[in-house]
């Protein structure tokens, strides 16, 4: 348990040097805005008096390292600055929007995780045949449309042609849901609403499908690989020789060893989801974390720019953690082999 | 070289790949020749012509202001591909050569590339490239800037573990010990172990950057209007649906399809040579 501690140790280390170059990479690109955001933001009848204040408020009128000097120091107690969009601090209007996307990303992991290792496992098993072909080329199908191509796709044929699902927005505008986690699914259970519950996941499903599609593509095509790889062992050999069905085979044999290489880039690709929530979130009116950041980003608002993406980048870093740590637990080779390497 | 394009021949879906991508150059090349209505692509109103279903004249149909969608769809390829074109062409000499610097001289020089790659891979690419198109104006350039921004560290990521590798192999000490320099070492010695990744990944990236390019577009944050644009289509077809399912499919199939192809291309060169990540 210890080398894994120590591992978790470094890789947070490390991390926090890269989100702290993440914080003025950012920075950087959101001082370097042309025009006046003060000027943006109040709008062409401003006096420019007006326009002043709010440049002094904002500390524009400040060199560019005494700025992110103040957004350090600000960051360190947790306060990210106010938004000019909103006119509400920028960490509350994150708490708001952020659960939606969360909720959003980690139904669409599912999926992904769901339907992809199935899939990889299934051409594998079948390699060189038919349900080899079809899958590769559905797979790579599924990579070679943005996500919000096959939303549009998606909401045309099973919620306008076959109405088997709801158009756009979170849940159907009858049900009054208290807001405790921000998650629809645990907050319509802990209302003991079943019927909001079931309108929430109805709305959820198309959104995370087009979210998870590129995903679940990704994930058939690595874990078929891995298991190709693993069933060229001698164990496997061993195992079939003991006459073994072929079934238990590949599902308690080639596939456990195949999990973790698969796993590490399905954790790549649950992050990379943090982007393509944006393009999703549009299609379906998801009143999310992604929305948010393109009303901000096209209203020119500083400090909910850098917080949003930072946010994201934080969460970003800390699924890597996640897997990393996690692939270290898995694997027992690498869980021995840690203890006698020198790092 | 020969061989690999005999081996991909042989390769029904490379063919396919061929076959599509073929077919989106040959329409954004020639599409002054091939658009049945050219003048369509600038900002044209048709007002007796607007909102028409696909039929003879008009194969996917026409837009919202009667502007024919096919001949909007080819001059779109022509920008999309241009985009491709000019950011690998920026982005991976940029992205091979930090690599194989931090790779091969080690030392203090892989501490600060691969902690910067790091740094720009730490930012989902989408979100990257969004954060910096919001800053930027809505321009064709720009648009450049910000894919190219998000592409290189890939690139570096790569040749950096291949060259890191490849260091220590005879060949390599033997270049060191008869006195060549870093320079030759890098770039005549090692570079050329790492051109059938690179290539293979540039393949399946022509793809991906139409692909990356689309999407801000679509998000209203890349090329602006009346310059045709496929993301864009989508997003103002979105509106209309499902009366006018046409102005938001076929713009979305026209990615689909020119994507698939450099996907399927890729793939089949993945498999010939071998180099996978």
């Amino acid at each position: 348990m210890i080398p894994v501690l120590r591992l978790a140790a470094k890789r947070i280390g490390t991390s926090l040097l890269v989100l702290f170059g993440v914080s003025v990479l950012i920075f950087c690109i959101a001082r370097v805005i042309p025009g006046d955001p003060a000027r943006v933001a109040l709008g062409p009848n401003a006096t420019a008096e007006q326009v002043a204040n709010l440049r002094a408020q904002l500390r524009l009128d400040e060199p560019l390292v005494a700025q992110y000097g103040h957004f350090l120091a600000d960051l360190a107690r947790g306060d990210l600055g106010r938004s000019l969009y909103t006119n509400r601090p920028v960490t509350t209007d994150i708490a708001e929007f952020l659960p939606a996307t969360l909720e959003l990303i980690l139904v669409a992991g599912i999926m992904m995780i769901a339907f992809g290792l199935p899939l990889g496992i299934l051409a594998a098993r079948f390699r060189g045949r038919w349900p080899d072909h079809l899958i590769r080329v559905l797979s790579l199908l599924g990579v070679s449309a943005p996500s919000f191509v096959w939303a549009v796709g998606l909401m045309l044929v099973f919620s306008y042609y076959l109405g088997w699902f709801p158009i756009a927005g979170r849940i159907a505008s009858q049900f009054e849901i208290g807001r405790v986690t921000g998650f629809l699914l645990i907050d319509t259970l802990l209302a003991g609403n079943g019927a909001a519950f079931r309108s929430a996941a109805a709305h959820l499903v198309l959104p995370a499908f087009a979210l998870a599609l590129s995903g679940i593509g990704q994930a058939a095509r690595l874990t078929r690989a891995n298991m190709i790889e693993t069933y060229e062992t001698p164990y496997i050999e061993m195992a079939r020789a003991y006459g073994f069905p072929e079934r238990r085979v590949a599902n308690r044999y080639a596939f456990r060893p195949s999990l973790i290489p698969s796993l590490t880039i399905i954790g790549l690709d649950l992050a990379a989801l943090l982007g393509n929530a944006f393009l999703v979130e549009a299609v379906f009116g998801w009143p999310g974390l992604s929305r948010y950041g393109v009303q901000v980003i096209l209203r020119k608002d500083l400090n909910a720019i850098v917080g949003t993406v930072l946010i994201i980048s934080a969460m970003f870093i800390l699924v890597n953690i996640i897997v990393d740590v996690l692939t270290v637990l898995l694997n027992p080779r690498i869980r021995h082999a840690q203890r006698g390497a020198t790092p | 070289m020969r061989r690999t394009a005999r081996i991909l021949a042989a390769n029904p879906l490379s063919l396919l790949g061929v076959l599509l991508v073929s077919l989106v150059i040959v329409g954004a090349v020639f599409a002054p020749v091939l658009a049945p209505f050219p003048d369509h692509r600038g900002a044209v109103v048709d007002f007796t012509n607007f909102n028409k279903p696909p039929s003879a004249t008009h194969v996917m149909g026409t837009d919202v202001v009667g502007r024919d969608l096919f001949t909007r769809i080819l001059y779109a390829y022509r920008i999309s591909l241009l985009l491709a074109v000019v950011v690998l062409a920026i982005a991976v000499p940029i992205g091979v050569t930090l690599g194989l610097m931090a790779g091969y001289l080690g030392g203090w020089w892989e501490y600060a590339i691969m902690r910067l790659t790091d740094v720009f891979l730490s930012i989902p690419p989408l979100v990257l490239a969004i954060s910096i198109m919001g800053v930027l104006a809505p321009t064709l350039v720009n648009g450049m800037i910000a894919v190219t921004a998000m592409w290189w560290p890939w690139y570096t990521r790569l040749v950096y573990n291949i060259a890191r590798g490849e260091k220590v192999e005879g060949y390599v000490l033997a270049a060191e010990v008869i006195g060549a320099s870093r320079i030759h070492v890098m770039f005549r010695e090692i570079l050329p172990n790492c051109i059938p990744a690179v290539l293979t990944k540039m393949t399946l990236d022509a793809g991906f950057v139409i692909l990356i390019v689309s999407s801000l577009s679509f998000l209203g944050l890349g090329v602006q209007p009346p310059t045709p644009d496929l993301g864009s289509m989508v997003a103002e077809g979105a509106r209309y649906l499902p009366d006018s399912w046409w102005l938001a499919v076929f713009p979305g199939l026209a990615i689909l399809v020119a994507v698939f192809g450099f996907n399927l291309i890729g793939d089949g060169l993945r498999d010939v040579l071998g180099a996978d990540r």
